[in-house]
């Protein structure tokens, strides 16, 4: 088995030409980054503003667990059926899986966009107004800065769930790493479906490294503790851990924070 | 609705195999992350090789997961211990960090206090420690829960039956209400899911609820 997929990796046949290896990644990472984008685009300043104002607060904790409830490939399908016979050529098979990839990449930016505002230490807040900042240079010169690790975990969860959902949208017709999985089901070749699946796997793991990479220079040394012993802002150690690990730290902030005053809206 | 009232029998069975596959895995991931996360808030030198370790195993993508797992296994691909693995190993990967970071949290002079009245340190951890952390893990539990449930309905491309069948078939007849009825199974169970951990989270922590009422 692990002989049959060596072999099917090192067949120079299979890294070359528009199905070849090369041309697939390509296409999952193009599809990837730009819903990726396009959703950042959208939540990045939606959250922020959230964060700040504090209005929409119950709007975003709700759509965060909510939204993971959706199942992805549910979402595709419909999606595929709606859109799908409204365009033509490539478009009928790009766009609708394009649509399901920003949806779903939407609430875990929006979130931890969200979380980290919401989750900056009231003082440095306070400092800010008192040192005569307006609202809007509290949210770009403190507000901003302190939330990036939290906004950076929001993108990173975001890119998972992308490249994840990207290798499902190949049965809806998608290029990507995704063909080599379908295809080599569809022919019940097993090697061909574990090469791409170990391929997949490997672009996920390259992409989450360079998420963390991006996030741990990115984000001020004053709040990491790179730099020697800070002492302000650091009351909330969650956003200091934030370069460690993928997952939903983002999320699992915001449920935190539900829990908090859930007493309130509860019951 | 027709369609669903025609096969009420049919999304029932399936909805059965869906709890099957994104509920024991929860309880399996679970027991597996408590040691582990124990472990690494124990011991520093494990904290970062722990949870960025298991963390990693998290940014494996379902659908690939699925099918290397019977090449690791040595199981047929059509296996649903592939599917019910594969959910575990998520669990796990979101639940160590969760439960170290939970037990972390647990205020020093509580421990101590625990420690000068005689406690042993499993009967600390068991008594103390534990119950403590129950609220930071029930919201990691809650989040993998949910994405669990929307996770196991991917192995429907591979065959596995549960709700995401009803997605393939749609699909492939261009039938909308057997996908929409899916999505809606679906998320109705991850409420349930969320909603029980939610209960039982607050059945293990009385004084959350006598210190909320203020």
């Amino acid at each position: 088995m692990i002989n049959d997929i060596a072999s099917w990796l090192l067949d120079p046949a299979h890294w070359t030409g528009p199905d070849g290896v090369p041309v697939r990644t390509g296409q999952h990472l193009w599809y990837s980054a730009i819903s990726l984008l396009i959703a950042s685009v959208i939540a990045v300043p939606a959250g922020l503003v959230i964060g700040h104002t504090g209005r929409g607060r119950v709007f975003v904790v709700n759509l965060a667990g909510a939204a993971r409830a959706i199942p992805s490939l549910g979402l595709l399908f419909i999606m595929v059926l709606l859109l799908g016979p409204r365009l033509t050529g490539d478009a009928a098979f790009l766009w609708p899986s394009l649509v399901v990839l920003i949806v779903l990449a939407i609430p875990p930016i929006l979130s931890g966009a969200y979380a980290g505002v919401e989750g900056v230490d009231p003082a440095a807040r306070d400092a800010a107004r008192g040192m005569g900042m307006t609202g809007w240079e509290v949210l770009r010169k403190v507000e901003v800065p302190c939330a990036l690790p939290l906004v950076f975990s929001g993108v990173r969860s975001a890119a998972l769930q992308v490249v994840a959902t990207a290798t499902i949208a190949a049965i809806a017709g998608l290029g990507g790493l995704g063909r080599f999985l379908i295809d080599g089901q569809a022919i019940r070749d097993f090697p061909q479906m574990a090469s791409g699946a170990l391929l997949v796997a490997a672009l996920a793991l390259l992409v989450d490294l360079a998420f963390a990479a991006v996030q741990r220079y990115a984000v001020s040394p004053g709040l990491t503790g790179r730099g020697a012993g800070a002492a302000g802002g650091r009351s909330s150690a969650r956003g200091t851990r934030a370069n460690a690990v993928p997952g939903h730290e983002e999320e699992v902030a915001v449920q935190r924070q539900a829990g908090k005053t859930e007493p309130q809206h509860g019951s | 609705m027709t369609w669903f009232l025609d096969h009420v029998q049919d999304v029932l069975d399936l909805a059965w195999q869906h709890v099957y596959l994104a509920g024991l895995p929860l309880v399996i991931g679970l027991l597996v992350a408590l040691p582990l996360g124990w472990l690494a808030r124990r011991h520093r030198a494990l904290y970062t090789p722990f949870t960025a370790g298991f963390g990693l195993l998290y940014t494996i993508p379902s659908l690939a997961l699925f099918i290397l797992l019977p090449a690791i296994l040595g199981t047929r691909i059509l296996d649903r211990n592939n599917v019910l693995v594969a959910m575990t190993i998520y669990t796990v990967a979101l639940l160590v960090r969760t439960v170290a970071d939970a037990l972390a949290a647990v205020p020093d002079d509580v421990n101590q206090a625990a420690t000068a009245m005689g406690f042993t340190r499993a009967r600390r951890f068991f008594a103390v420690e534990l119950p403590l952390a129950v609220p930071v893990i029930a919201a990691g539990l809650r989040v993998a829960a949910v994405s669990n449930v929307s996770i196991v309905s991917v192995a429907a491309i591979i065959g596995i039956p549960q709700l995401g069948l009803l997605f393939t078939d749609g699909f492939a007849r261009t039938f909308y209400d057997p996908i929409v009825v899916g999505i809606v199974a679906c998320i109705v169970l991850a409420l349930a899911f969320d909603l029980l951990i939610l209960v039982l989270a607050r059945a293990l922590t009385p004084w959350q609820r006598a210190g909320a009422a203020s």
